[in-house]
């Protein structure tokens, strides 16, 4: 699914990662974490080809990243689902357009049912607040709808960046509980995280491994938790 | 990135896309305006090239096909120059016909500057023939030399001396009337242009969310090149509609020489100024498409 073979990445001469050499195979679980700066999040762009590496090289479902056109790229995107940290949503459009967005923008809208798309938000929770606009949502409300839209297009690959940076113990397990969902499901999972209690919690859910960045590269990859 | 398929989308619209993208009131509302007053302009470019066009046509035409030969001569010699050059030409090939002006002509030419008693007897008055040419025309330098010959108080004015300048300069008219209506698609291509790169601008956001989800940017860029056309296609409807009236409720022209009563369209001419609205679009769609991808290029 995705390949990375010694690759590197930095935003300026020094390099933030550096011998990055992993495979993300199909139906894993994976945590990433490190340090705060450590480049976890520079790690998922590079899963997503939002950054191109600067050394080495990234096969991204048999794609090599540094090859891809701009509408190769949208395609890629097109089989991830990623959760940011900020969630990133069109403010001035409701949380149910919001979480269409990925069908409108491909224009498989007409593809779902509205039914199976309240479905989605009635998975996640958000049946009440689904005409409400993004900033009107709570912070845990904003993670679930980043997830409904991120599976909407029923990816192969999920990334998700600080999922619960945001939300409370509870709302923590309630989202790492549908990750777990969406894994046993075939989804490929990879959630940047330094919340350790997450990945313990994680532990009696799921087989997942964990990858901690340190130091510019990938020092414990494989390892089981 | 296809034109082709970007002007299928305009065509059918999307109701959905058209909202991924928040409508900027200052943006809409200056392409409109603008758009609008560009259209206005074009209108009166168009009307000023055509009522150009027209008076050219008519100051080639008139007298196109008519000469005046003036007799200056003693009077004792009058009568018999005046016979003399009629008798050259009847002879001449290309001349239709060829007529002297009687006292009471000439009366009623001075009338306007000197008054209806002016006294003709007592003034040394040449005459004047009037020349009708056929369609062929005649050699003016030969009936000029059979005149010399002839006449020689005769002198032969094809009127070429003042109608050519005349229709040369309605003709120059004319085309810098098109000229204008170049200038403004192209600084309406200029307002759109920078319009829609603040709109990208502003929308980076946005973009960026757009891009995160999967959207190619054929579809962010038609996001904006939809709207920006309508916007350009709206005002200028709007401009041309106000021009259109400006121009009929102008006072109509009385003196046909005339071209600031002669400014206004005549038959089918009332039709052209509707490619105004088209063109403006056709211009705004291909200056937003172009910006819209350079600024999406530029963006990461």
């Amino acid at each position: 699914m995705i390949e990375m073979q010694d690759a590197a990445y930095g935003y300026g001469a020094e390099p933030l990662l550096s011998g990055l050499s992993l495979h993300l195979a199909p139906g894993s679980f994976h945590f990433l974490t490190g340090p705060s700066g450590a480049g976890k999040t520079t790690f998922l762009k590079l899963c997503y080809a939002e950054l191109l590496p600067t050394g080495g090289q990234i096969s991204i479902f048999g794609h090599t990243a540094t090859g891809l056109s701009r509408d190769g790229i949208a395609d890629i995107r097109q089989r991830i689902g990623v959760v940011h940290q900020d969630c990133q949503f069109l403010d001035h459009l409701p949380l149910t357009e919001n979480i269409a967005l990925p069908l409108t923008v491909t224009s498989k809208g007409g593809l779902v049912q509205e039914s199976n798309l309240n479905e989605l938000i009635g998975w996640v929770g958000l049946s009440a607040r689904a005409n409400a606009k993004p900033p009107e949502l709570s912070g845990g409300e904003r993670q679930r709808a980043a997830l409904a839209r991120a599976i909407i297009m029923d990816p192969d690959l999920i990334l998700a960046d600080e999922p619960t940076g945001n939300v409370d113990w509870d709302m923590s397990l309630r989202l790492l509980n549908l990750l777990v969902e969406l894994n046993k499901l075939g989804k490929t999972v990879v959630i940047a995280t330094h919340d350790l209690a997450l990945i313990r919690a994680a532990k009696q859910r799921v087989q997942a491994r964990v990858l901690r960045i340190q130091g510019g590269q990938i020092i414990s990859a494989g390892a089981d938790l | 990135m296809s034109l082709r398929k970007d002007l299928l989308g305009l065509m059918r619209g999307d109701s959905q896309a058209d909202r991924v993208v928040p409508r900027s009131g200052q943006s809409a509302r200056l392409t409109l305006a603008t758009s609008a007053a560009m259209a206005f302009l074009a209108v009166f470019a168009m009307a000023l090239s055509m009522a150009s066009g027209r008076l050219a046509d008519r100051w080639s035409d008139a007298l196109a096909q008519s000469s005046t030969i003036r007799i200056s001569a003693p009077p004792a010699e009058l009568e018999a120059q005046t016979w003399a050059v009629l008798t050259v030409l009847e002879q001449t090939p290309g001349i239709e016909s060829a007529r002297a002006l009687s006292d009471a002509d000439q009366q009623a030419l001075l009338a306007p500057w000197f008054g209806p008693d002016l006294p003709l007897d007592d003034l040394p008055i040449p005459r004047l023939i009037e020349i009708t040419e056929t369609t062929d025309g005649y050699d003016a330098d030969g009936l000029r030399l059979r005149l010399a010959a002839e006449a020689p108080g005769a002198v032969l004015d094809d009127h070429s001396r003042w109608r050519t300048p005349l229709a040369e300069a309605a003709g120059r008219l004319r085309i810098l009337g098109w000229l204008a209506l170049v200038l403004i698609l192209g600084a309406t291509a200029a307002m759109v242009t920078l319009a829609a790169q603040a709109a990208l601008s502003a929308n980076a956001q946005v973009i960026r969310v757009l891009r995160l989800v999967g959207a190619r940017d054929s579809y962010i860029a038609l996001a904006f090149v939809r709207r920006f056309t309508v916007r350009a296609l709206t005002g200028a409807a709007v401009g041309t509609g106000i021009g259109l009236l400006a121009i009929a409720i102008l006072p109509s022209a009385r003196d046909t020489a005339a071209i600031l009563t002669g400014l206004s369209f005549s038959g089918t001419g009332w039709l052209w100024p509707l490619i105004i609205p088209p063109l403006s679009a056709a211009t705004a769609f291909t200056a937003t498409r172009i910006a819209a991808f350079r600024t999406l290029r530029g963006l990461q």
